[in-house]
């Protein structure tokens, strides 16, 4: 209806959340305090698996400072409701509760059995200290293949199996297509586990007002809605007494997309004790305590004719869950398992995702969430299937690519994907990687038989974000809504107020959501802002995870705006004495067909809102409006990385030598924010590729608990980034927006393992496991020249 | 994040801090913080007396002893590697001490702390057995001089004593002979997974001899000595650096972690014995 200047939108507007970030004047979670504040610590179980014979909080009681300490028999009664799980994948999946404190059993280490409370955090900290716990340690199992092996321990007794759930899905007769193709591969890929780490840890704050029966918990959370939610279920409050707020959030990368033990203990405790409590969580139980990431098993096969067009895809995929299910841990492998096939054609489609208990942290979303494993499936898969079948892996992809195209189609594992031009988006890679001048680089150094072997990787990758259609998340059982909410508000001096329901830790709202509605509304930018992450003041939202904010919640904000725009229109059809359709809108001014002058701007609309002194009859005062919107599909953007390393074949050290994405998420709004999402992305991807893993020891002790072993690199170990675009308008929305919060993440580690891989082909490998550390790469070698040796 | 509760307790000379550490068996000299403290932070240490050393300005410098450079305990990692006299008589010192954490642990971080850690992956111990510095420790008896060699004891274990202070580190000046430290680590950060610290001595095209020491080897910084024999006399070529590198993990237990093997550590050793011999052979 509204005709909109596009005068912010697709312009790199400087980020208004910036001033307070760089100048220090934002508050965190941790950076609060309130009167009477009380700090907690939890005590944490050191063993991975073991009973809890007797909790000992005389000790602690004793320490000065501390004014109380519980077990986790001590609350055991006082629960409403064990921990929330919202995705149930199968009727008869295996969901043992979960309670903020174990009572009688640790299934990993870092399970919390007891909290101690006092006036310092040095108190709290030198109480748990103090607390005495008597353990007798059981058998241990961390590996996924251990665990469903006849005999293993338990994790869950009464589950009597470690197998939480099994999920499929399928398309047409995948077995048949095998059957009878004349070219299958069969892989198998192992995604080591990731631990995510957020700048800023956790925090939470809980100010009771005891003679109302009223709470406020302000957490570093992704979604205070739906904790929110499970804040009812697990305490009983009322959900009109309580108010959940994310204040200035430093990162979340899924880790925040969560609803913690602590976050009930505080509210709990603070009920209980009737005074503000608050929760910092230490870098090292953020290792222990913060849920981790991937962590997969995954047989990834292939059918295709002689030329290598796939006809079929047939996935087995076992996760690990961890000890626990937590939010979403069961449903995130499901997350990927419509992106298997990538963006390629084919016939039939099966996938069948096995869930698995063990004696370690449980997992849940990390960036991408389940399609990071599966682009690495896919993309690691084409390689093998084109030097199965002789060819290149670009000739391979251009093989199986969907034709380009402007309008929705169907893909194999049966979903609608919105646009895309996958053939170009290729091509403009391959020219700002400079694909020949590798090629020839590479060549000579293998002539010349170089200790440091160039190899080239690609990853044309798909992904599906925006989540999610409800109806969708109907079918796959998923306990709530994928809607979003937002309210534009202008006030009667003509300012915007934009309340979403999506909340930021790190994605620009405030820029990219106030370039929205200065667009829709002929503003300027500095005249609106964006209020979000406080459920009182933003009472409709399903809050910020899978690429959603601007997908889902940026159209909710556009159709507000369009809302105010319609009530503008009639408006000033009112007071110009014409009829609406005879108003041309443009850059927020209404002006009669054939006389400009006769003309209202919002703002001046506003103030006759506002005064409702000659409304037209019957329409309230006020010029704010609010829009929900459920979305019909995904979004899905797409794109070309190619990667080219630098192997030193004496020592295994991986270098990326230079790096090429190429991404279509749909229309921009702010370039500059999107170049960031896709540098972080990216490079948050190449340390899982070379970098990060998370290790247990045989006893369940994670070996890398700490920044000193478990490797996030910096910019020192790490390339600039060429970054190029193209745009195809999704189909899904009327903005043409698609995501990119995860796109990066998504491509790159299969772009970085296909890249080494090349550069190893010299010793006849055909995989590596990840990390491609330095002695994984190495070892890798020695395997090659031994296998080769065997030969002749 | 919040260590134990602790006495402090500030040094206004070397004698006192002799004095406070004997005054607390469990006391802890503390001068950059940059290894007492994030083990205090962990709580895997919990001195009952800390004795701050960081502002004895009378062991923060770098100077001409003759035909060595004295260090004095204090001098921050930053200055020992842009120490002119350093870089131009002791180059193999300034540069160790280039390729320690990070610019900002630098900046805090002091070489005597760091030698008297005895951190089994801190770089500038091997470069101190290579050269065949001698330490200067003080303590209630008075000023002892130990060799390179015979300081490091074990993980973490010196020949300091209880009360003893270490104050300063004397290297020799290194002339016209070739040098090179090769650090292998998988982030800039980090500490060596494996380092090599080599300092060659030629004439006419022939090495006259060889010191080879090796980082994170062992629980203490080790001489490569099969290298060095081999290399003695040896033709000043890639060949022979080769064939004597291969001797390089000899004798050598490296630990096994979460960054490498302690077979995957002997294979660096030798590749990096190897690349540190023909850098400093090409010096």
């Amino acid at each position: 209806m509204a005709q909109t200047a596009t005068k912010y939108i697709g312009s790199d507007v400087p980020r208004k959340e910036d001033p307070e970030l760089i100048t220090g004047q934002a508050r965190y979670a941790d950076d609060l305090t309130l009167p009477g504040m009380l700090h907690m610590v939890l005590v944490r179980s050191p063993h991975a698996h073991a009973t809890v014979d007797n909790v000992d909080l005389s000790h602690a009681l004793a320490v000065d400072g501390v004014v109380a300490a519980y077990s986790g028999a001590d609350l055991a009664d006082e629960w409403a409701g064990p921990l929330l799980m919202a995705w149930a994948v199968t009727p008869d999946i295996k969901n043992p509760p979960h309670w903020p404190l174990t009572k009688d059993k640790v299934r990993h280490q870092g399970d919390g059995v007891a909290v101690v409370i006092a006036t310092s955090r040095a108190a709290a900290k030198d109480g748990a200290d103090a607390v005495v716990v008597d353990y007798t340690p059981l058998s241990v199992v961390t590996d996924m293949e251990a665990a469903l092996a006849d005999g293993a321990p338990l994790v869950h007794d009464d589950a009597g199996t470690n197998a939480s759930y099994t999920w499929k899905h399928s398309t047409g007769d995948a077995d048949a297509a095998f059957a009878s193709a004349p070219i299958t591969i069969k892989e198998r890929y192992v995604i080591q586990r990731a631990i995510p780490n957020a700048m800023e840890p956790r925090a939470i704050l809980v100010q009771p007002n005891t003679a109302m029966g009223e709470y406020t918990m302000w957490s570093s959370t992704q979604i205070p809605h739906i904790l929110k939610v499970a804040m009812v279920v697990a305490t009983g409050i009322a959900e009109s007494k309580l108010r959940v707020i994310a204040p200035k959030v430093g990162g979340g990368f899924g880790a925040k997309l969560q609803v913690y033990a602590e976050e009930a203990l505080t509210l709990l405790v603070a009920k209980k004790l009737g005074q503000p409590v608050k929760w910092t969580e230490e870098r090292s139980e953020n290792y222990l305590a913060t849920h981790h990431g991937r962590d997969q098993i995954q047989e990834m096969e292939l059918a295709a004719d002689a030329e290598g067009h796939i006809t079929a895809y047939r996935v087995k995929i076992w996760a690990n869950m961890g000890a626990y299910l937590q939010i979403i841990t069961p449903g995130t492998p499901l997350l990927g398992a419509f992106v298997y096939c990538g963006c390629y054609g084919g016939d039939s489609y099966s996938l069948e995702c096995t869930g698995v208990f063990t004696n370690t942290t449980p997992t849940d979303a990390y960036r991408g969430a389940g399609r990071p494993e599966a682009t690495y499936a896919i993309e690691r898969a084409m390689d093998a299937l084109a030097r199965k079948v002789g060819v290149s892996p670009v000739e391979i992809r251009r093989r199986n690519f969907h034709p380009s195209s402007d309008t929705s189609f169907s893909m194999p594992a049966g979903l609608t994907i919105d646009s895309g031009h996958y053939h170009e988006v290729l091509d403009q890679a391959l020219e700002l990687a400079g694909y020949d001048d590798l090629l020839a680089d590479q060549k000579a150094r293998r002539d010349r038989g170089d200790s440091k072997q160039l190899g080239i990787g690609f990853s044309t990758y798909l992904e599906m974000c925006g989540l999610a259609p409800s109806r969708i998340l109907k079918a796959l059982n998923y306990a709530a809504g994928g809607w979003e909410a937002a309210t534009v508000r202008v006030s009667a001096t003509g300012k915007v107020t934009v309340v979403a329901g999506t909340t930021p830790h790190g994605q620009s709202h405030a820029t990219t959501f106030a370039q929205i509605v200065a667009d829709d509304l002929g503003v300027p930018i500095d005249d609106v802002e964006v209020v979000t992450g406080d459920t009182q003041l933003a009472p409709l939202g399903m809050d910020t995870y899978g690429s959603r904010s601007l997908a889902i919640g940026g159209i909710a904000v556009h159709r507000a705006a369009e809302k105010v725009v319609a009530k503008a229109r009639t408006i000033a059809a009112h007071e110009l004495e014409v009829s609406e359709e005879d108003l041309d809108y443009e850059g927020g001014t209404f002006s009669v067909k054939g006389a400009p002058d006769q003309a209202r701007t919002i703002p001046a609309l506003a103030w006759s809102a506002w005064t409702a002194h000659a409304l037209p009859d019957g329409m309230e005062p006020g010029l704010d409006s609010t829009a929900v919107y459920d979305a019909q599909n995904f979004v899905w953007p797409y794109g070309t990385h190619i990667c080219a390393v630098e192997v030193d074949t004496d020592t295994g050290r991986v270098e990326v030598v230079k790096y090429v994405a190429v991404d279509d998420v749909g229309v921009q709004v702010n370039p500059q924010i999107v170049d960031g999402q896709v540098q972080g992305g990216v490079i948050q991807g190449i340390a899982e590729a070379l970098f990060e893993e998370a290790v247990y020891d045989e006893h369940g002790t994670l070996m890398t608990g700490s920044m000193t072993n478990y490797e996030v690199p910096a910019a020192s170990e790490l390339p600039s980034l060429t970054i190029g675009r193209y745009t195809t308008a999704s189909t899904t929305n009327e903005m043409g927006f698609k995501g990119v919060g995860e796109t990066g993440t998504i491509a790159s580690p299969p772009a970085v393992i296909n890249a080494v891989i090349d550069a190893l082909s010299v010793f006849g490998v055909t995989d590596v496991p990840r990390p491609a550390s330095p002695e994984n790469v190495w070892r890798t070698i020695q395997q090659a020249r031994q296998a080769e040796g065997g030969q002749q | 994040m919040i260590p134990a509760a602790f006495e402090y307790a500030r040094a206004g000379s070397v004698d006192e801090a002799i004095s406070l550490l004997g005054s607390n068996e469990d006391a802890k000299v503390i001068a950059g913080g940059h290894s007492l403290l994030p083990l205090m932070r962990l709580r895997f240490a919990r001195p009952a007396l800390v004795v701050d050393i960081d502002r004895l300005a009378d062991l923060e410098y770098i100077r001409d002893g003759g035909d060595h450079i004295e260090i004095g305990a204090l001098a921050r990692m930053c200055d020992v590697a842009v120490d002119p006299l350093l870089r131009a008589e002791s180059p193999l010192m300034a540069y160790t001490a280039s390729v320690v954490g990070d610019p900002q642990v630098r900046h805090r971080a002091t070489l005597g702390g760091c030698v008297a850690h005895g951190d089994p992956a801190s770089d500038p111990p091997a470069t101190l057995l290579a050269l065949d510095a001698t330490l200067v420790l003080r303590g209630p008896a008075g000023e002892r001089e130990v060799a390179s060699k015979d300081f490091f004891k074990g993980i973490f274990e010196t020949d300091l004593g209880p009360q003893d202070i270490l104050t300063s580190v004397r290297v020799p000046k290194t002339g016209s002979a070739g040098w090179s430290y090769q650090k292998f680590h998988r982030r800039a950060i980090d500490w060596a997974i494996v380092g090599v610290a080599a300092l060659v001595h030629r004439d006419d095209g022939t090495v006259s001899s060889a010191s080879v020491a090796l980082t994170n080897m062992g629980a203490v910084p080790l001489r490569a000595s099969a290298v060095e024999s081999v290399l003695a006399g040896a033709a000043a070529t890639a060949e022979s650096v080769a064939a004597a590198s291969e001797h390089a993990a000899e004798g050598t237990e490296p630990v096994s972690d979460t960054n490498a093997s302690g077979e995957f550590r002997q294979h660096l050793a030798r590749v990096l014995t190897r690349r540190a011999l023909e850098e400093a052979l090409a010096k």
